[in-house]
């Protein structure tokens, strides 16, 4: 009945999404270099005793835009485990865990008007806190990317 | 295993995030949900409503039945004409709530929710039984809207390239809220975003390339997400959220749907009148009230909406408007007036004012 592609293309221009053929989805990135918590976040080592922490691209994937992020407060303490930040998306509000025991020495004010930045950049301008560890050893308790990676598999599975 | 629309193969390769909604494998966003929103109200986005239960009645006593089975008079309408209305029990709680189109004479169509698909048919068959109409539903059919305030020179240049030139004339001679029957479908000047557009009936078979020519010519493919935004800025109620069996036409915002008359003046009966109008000025009948959010956060369904610290109410619908960039929401309350309230969102007491809904509609921010 109708062709596709039979209209004038300039109707097209400025349109923002792929042509079909390259509309796949793309798998989400997982950098190597990074340690990795069953709750979706990410853990940076700085080598300055302090670690920087954000959500996962798979996490911001699966929560969607962002349009609000409650940071932690800066000089506070946080706890491995516990609740830390609040990111919500046009879907739902869901807690960060803290990946580590320590001082946040940074939060990332500008997640305040721009949340999208963890959309767009989950494990750059997107990060969220920045801790100074209680106590180092305990970045050996994370996941390193390959058993991440395995574990985010086994959860698209199931 | 979830239902598949007809354009199921097209969203999975757009790449959409699926999610089961009543039953139905359906796409969520393909992108990002917020763009998607900002398209509709900007220039034109379509969405797969193909779930959607689609009825034909038809018989001499069809609109004799309607008339008995709807809230809404479908008396008030011309050839070509629709509305948009709730079917009520006999406590007048809210069946469903659904858009009839007038086709012509002893054929209407309505158009209902998917997730009540099954307890609409059964109802609609028990009460058809004394009258001379049948009963049909339209299962081979494929539902798009196309949604925008350019939605609808798009879809006439599709049904131009298409060899539909005469469709693409009917449909822009449409006025809002008709339809009408074209070599391509049915195409109806309706819609559920508070934008210009159409909702348009075609064979499954034909659906897939007209959704391919509509997004060749701009439409921006849109999910359930934005779908969802979109219609609580325009104020729209959703079954389910603003309104089910427990809750009154009269308490969801939905007053101007209950035709207590018919044409002529004279007062009509309907199932669930009764029992509507013994409430009709009952002082504990809850009302609908929108509220904007001033702190920073979400409202979403289910918190608590308090003034003065006693709770009053509860959100039936929240969410961040993408066009408002702030909280907006839908909340069914008791109790005197008020202007200003708190919403309890994760234990936090968060400021919000009092509107009337729509907070959005043809891309302006009304409250």
């Amino acid at each position: 009945m109708v062709e596709g592609g039979g209209l004038d293309n300039e109707l097209a221009h400025g349109f923002p999404y792929l042509p079909f053929a390259e509309a796949e989805k793309t798998m989400s990135e997982i950098p190597s270099g990074l340690k990795y918590t069953k709750t979706h976040e990410w853990v940076e080592e700085l080598h300055d005793g302090t670690v920087r922490v954000g959500i996962t691209d798979h996490a911001q994937e699966l929560l969607g835009d962002m349009v609000f992020v409650e940071l932690p407060e800066a000089g506070g303490e946080v706890q491995a485990g516990q609740e830390c930040a609040v990111v919500e998306s046009v879907k739902a509000a869901s807690d960060v865990y803290s990946p580590v025991d320590g001082e946040v020495v940074a939060v990332n004010e500008q997640l305040a008007d721009n949340p999208e930045l963890i959309n767009q950049d989950p494990y750059g301008e997107g990060w969220i806190m920045q801790v100074r560890l209680a106590d180092d050893a305990e970045l050996g308790e994370l996941m390193g990317a390959d058993e991440y990676a395995a574990m985010v598999e086994a959860e698209e599975e199931s | 295993m979830a239902r598949q629309t007809p354009l199921h193969a097209l969203h999975r390769e757009l790449g959409a995030k699926m999610v089961d909604f009543a039953g139905w494998d359906m796409p969520l966003y393909y992108g990002s949900q917020l763009e998607e929103h900002l398209r509709v109200r900007e220039c034109a986005g379509m969405f797969d409503v193909s779930h959607m239960t689609v009825l034909d009645v038809t018989g001499t006593q069809a609109r004799r039945f309607l008339r008995h089975l709807l809230a809404n008079d479908v008396a008030r309408l011309h050839p070509g004409q629709a509305l948009y209305g709730c079917m009520l029990d006999e406590r007048g709680g809210v069946l469903d709530d659904l858009i009839a189109y007038w086709l012509d004479e002893g054929h209407y169509r309505l158009v209902l929710n998917a997730a009540t698909r099954d307890k609409d048919l059964a109802w609609i068959e028990r009460q058809c039984r004394d009258f001379e109409v049948a009963v049909a539903e339209r299962r081979e059919s494929a539902l798009i809207a196309v949604q925008g305030p350019q939605a609808r020179e798009r879809v006439h240049a599709v049904l131009e390239a298409s060899g539909d030139a005469a469709g693409a004339r009917t449909a822009a001679a449409l006025k809002p809220f008709h339809a009408a029957e074209i070599a391509t479908g049915f195409v109806a000047r309706t819609g559920y975003t508070g934008e210009d557009g159409y909702e348009i009936l075609l064979p499954a078979e034909a659906a897939p390339d007209f959704w391919r020519a509509l997004y060749n010519a701009g439409v921006a493919p849109a999910g359930l997400g934005a779908r969802d935004t979109l219609r609580l800025e325009a104020g729209m109620a959703l079954y389910g959220a603003e309104m089910d069996e427990t809750v009154l036409p009269l308490e969801a915002g939905l007053a101007w749907t209950v035709a207590w008359e018919g044409p002529d003046g004279t007062p009509r009966d309907f199932i669930g009148r009764a029992a509507l109008a013994a409430r009709r000025t009952d002082p504990a009948l809850r009302r609908q009230v929108g509220l904007v959010l001033e702190g920073r956060g979400v409202p979403r369904s289910g918190q608590a909406v308090q003034v003065d610290g006693a709770s009053v109410g509860e959100i039936t619908s929240g969410g961040f408007s993408p066009c408002m960039k702030q909280g907006i929401a839908l909340a069914r309350v008791r109790g005197a007036a008020f202007e200003r309230a708190q919403v309890l969102i994760r234990g936090k007491a968060v400021p919000a004012r009092v509107v009337k809904p729509p907070f959005v509609r043809h891309g302006k921010v009304l409250v």
